[in-house]
């Protein structure tokens, strides 16, 4: 089996600081990492190919420190790693980055199955999944809990939805989201890192993946982030005071008033 | 890569007076004067702030065609539907669709696909479409992804609308994307706010990020649809109004077409014991302030009154009163519920950030100063032990 499994470099925490005069993001400090849903898309690649044989390529689109991702990924057990990283590739948005991915893919077939988080913890948009597997005419199935068959050709995977788990029989090659429920990722071993250390990463740009640069990076992209901001959470509240009879009895009447009891 | 975008925005060079209006009002500083005329270089994200600046009318923005804006007219609102039963969230849109409707002066239709489906088309109507454009074909009774994108794709070409609105459900986040790949089109996820704005004719949609942490103002501002998914339970549907007229029509299409590659073998509902925390409208929450797992009992009680369910805070979790799975907040669940009661929580960010979009919250703390009094609509300062049980007796109280 050939297994492609695309990750995202995020930082390590979502508690994000905002300088009020440029409304942008402070990024200092923030150590970055391997997008947490992502190292269970990985450890569902290893898995699958200790068990069938195959390989395990790992890609992702990011600045040139992307490449730190690239190697936790081999120290996690991926045999390949490729960076798709170029000043053309920057500001893109969820179709942007889709196009640059689905053509790297492109130059790996034939590939049998593509394995994402569910989600990037930074953005929480869970497109990028979907639009890759549209871009490359393949089918997809989301919020994939677990792979019950696995042959070449023809994969049958339970997938939550809300209150229900559907199980779905899908054809192959195809591409898969998963979550955390799927496994539980492995720690690096020794000679994990060590093979991380020696492997070389390729770095692609637009010219490497056949794409012409309008249709990539913010030039490419069909959305614009117009502004970010904080939000407000405050609200002007009303105290109730009293003993607790009588408080209670105003509380009552206030939800009885917004259509709830 | 040159600094041109003169393909999508330009300024008139005979017209510019070197007034540098639009310097100031840039965003992105994409905008320098070179030999006293406006240049506008690739760091623009074509707001357009400067051509609404602009004092003498020198800058314009090329409708290019990639762009076609201004091609779309109306609101769609997919239909989401499973066993006859449409999707709560699909009304909440329709009701958020009539709104941005009304501003862009257009209509709202409600795109029903699906097998044996026509007869929800009236409900439609009554919950604010204008109109719904049926698709029928076997081929799409499951709603699977990627024929229910052919027979959309075939729609939005068909028909044009210039915003095409989806649930931010398990099926809204995997088929809207894999439709604005279709289209070649914007997609902006899980929405919380969706208004026009009048002047540029946009769908401006702001959206949480970083968990919450953060929310940001999106727009697509050259393709057409414009498309959004939705949190459920943030918009509110309209009260249904049978008296409301609307035209359903079946929009005819080739069911060889249709084709998918996935097919559903099962649809297992989980057992769940009590009201699943995500869906409940009503949720007590409790904190630090209870000082132990036994007295959850009363929170649950309330909860069972008020047919909600249990949060917890972090602390509560972390204290091993209460199982993970309560947790609301950053690292735990969000939630948007119509009232959230919170209970000895004090309102750390990370717990805020689960719950603030709560229609109604309720505070009830000992210290005065606890944060969550600021985020609450009725505050309570007092002891939950005493106040708790006198909600409890007060409801049972009208229920008898």
């Amino acid at each position: 089996m050939k297994i492609i499994v695309l990750i995202k470099q995020v930082p390590e925490s979502t508690e994000v600081r905002i300088n009020p005069e440029t409304n942008t993001l402070i990024r200092e400090g923030v150590k970055s990492v391997v997008n947490p849903f992502d190292t269970y898309a990985l450890e569902e690649g290893v898995l699958i190919k200790e068990r069938l044989g195959g390989t395990v390529v790992v890609m992702t689109m990011g600045p040139p420190q992307a490449r730190e991702a690239l190697q936790d990924a081999i120290a996690l057990g991926g045999d390949e790693a490729i960076l798709l990283s170029d000043r053309a590739f920057a500001g893109a948005d969820t179709l942007a980055t889709s196009r640059a991915l689905a053509a790297a893919v492109r130059r790996l077939e034939p590939y049998d199955l593509i394995i994402c988080g569910k989600q990037a913890i930074d953005g929480d948009t869970a497109q990028v999944g979907p639009e890759v597997a549209e871009l490359l005419d393949i089918p997809h199935v989301t919020y994939v809990r677990r792979i019950r068959e696995l042959e070449p050709g023809r994969a049958v995977v339970e997938r939550m939805v809300e209150g229900a788990v559907e199980t779905v029989e899908m054809s192959l090659p195809g591409l898969i989201t998963v979550v955390k429920d799927i496994n539980q990722p492995r720690i690096p071993s020794l000679k994990g890192i060590m093979k991380a250390r020696r492997t070389t990463i390729p770095v692609w740009t637009p010219a490497d993946v056949g794409l012409p640069e309008e249709v990539l990076g913010l030039r490419g992209s069909p959305t614009t982030v117009e502004k970010i901001f904080v939000p407000q959470v405050e609200r002007r509240g009303e105290m109730i005071e009293g003993s607790p009879e009588e408080v209670a009895e105003v509380l009552l009447s206030r939800l009885q008033s917004v259509g709830v009891l | 890569m040159a600094g041109d975008m003169s393909d999508l925005i330009r300024v008139l060079a005979d017209l510019c007076t070197g007034c540098e209006a639009c310097v100031g009002v840039c965003p992105t500083g994409a905008i320098q004067m070179r030999e006293g005329t406006a240049r506008i270089g690739d760091a623009c994200n074509l707001c357009r702030a400067c051509v609404s600046a602009c004092p003498a009318e020198a800058i314009e923005v090329v409708v290019t065609g990639r762009g076609e804006v201004g091609e779309g007219q109306g609101v769609w609102v997919f239909v989401e539907h499973r066993r006859g039963q449409v999707a709560p969230v699909v009304y909440e849109l329709l009701g958020q669709a009539r709104r941005l409707a009304e501003s862009l002066g257009t209509q709202v239709t409600a795109i029903l696909a699906g097998e044996g489906v026509a007869p929800l088309a009236a409900e439609l109507v009554a919950r604010g479409a204008d109109g719904v454009l049926v698709v029928e074909d076997p081929a799409l009774g499951d709603l699977r992804e990627e024929p229910v994108t052919t027979a959309l794709a075939d729609l939005v070409g068909e028909r044009k609308p210039e915003i095409f609105l989806f649930g931010a459900t398990a099926l809204g986040r995997s088929l809207a994307p894999r439709l604005a790949a279709r289209l070649g089109t914007g997609l902006t996820a899980d929405c919380t706010g969706l208004d026009i704005d009048p002047e540029r004719r946009v769908l401006v949609q702001t959206r949480p990020a970083f968990g919450g942490n953060l929310m940001a103002v999106v727009v697509c501002p050259r393709h057409r649809p414009q498309m959004a998914t939705a949190r459920p339970r943030v918009f509110r549907s309209l009260a249904p109004d049978p008296s409301r007229q609307g035209e359903v029509v079946t929009f005819p299409v080739d069911g060889s077409r249709l084709l998918g590659r996935t097919r559903l073998l099962e649809y297992a509902e989980e057992v769940i014991e009590t009201v699943k925390l995500e869906d409940a409208d009503i949720i007590v929450s409790g904190g630090r302030g209870l000082g132990g797992p036994e007295h959850f009992q009363l929170l649950f009680e309330l909860a069972r009154l008020l047919g909600g369910a249990v949060g917890a805070s972090r602390a509560a979790v972390d204290a091993g009163w209460i199982p993970y799975y309560h947790q609301v907040g950053q690292t735990g669940k969000t939630v948007a519920p119509k009232v959230y009661i919170a209970v000895g929580i004090s309102g750390a960010i990370q717990h805020l950030a689960g719950m603030n979009s709560a229609d109604v919250i309720v505070a009830i703390n000992k210290n005065p100063q606890a944060p969550i009094f600021k985020v609450a609509n009725y505050g309570i300062v007092g002891d939950l032990f005493a106040v708790i049980p006198a909600l409890i007796e007060g409801i049972k109280r009208r229920r008898s």
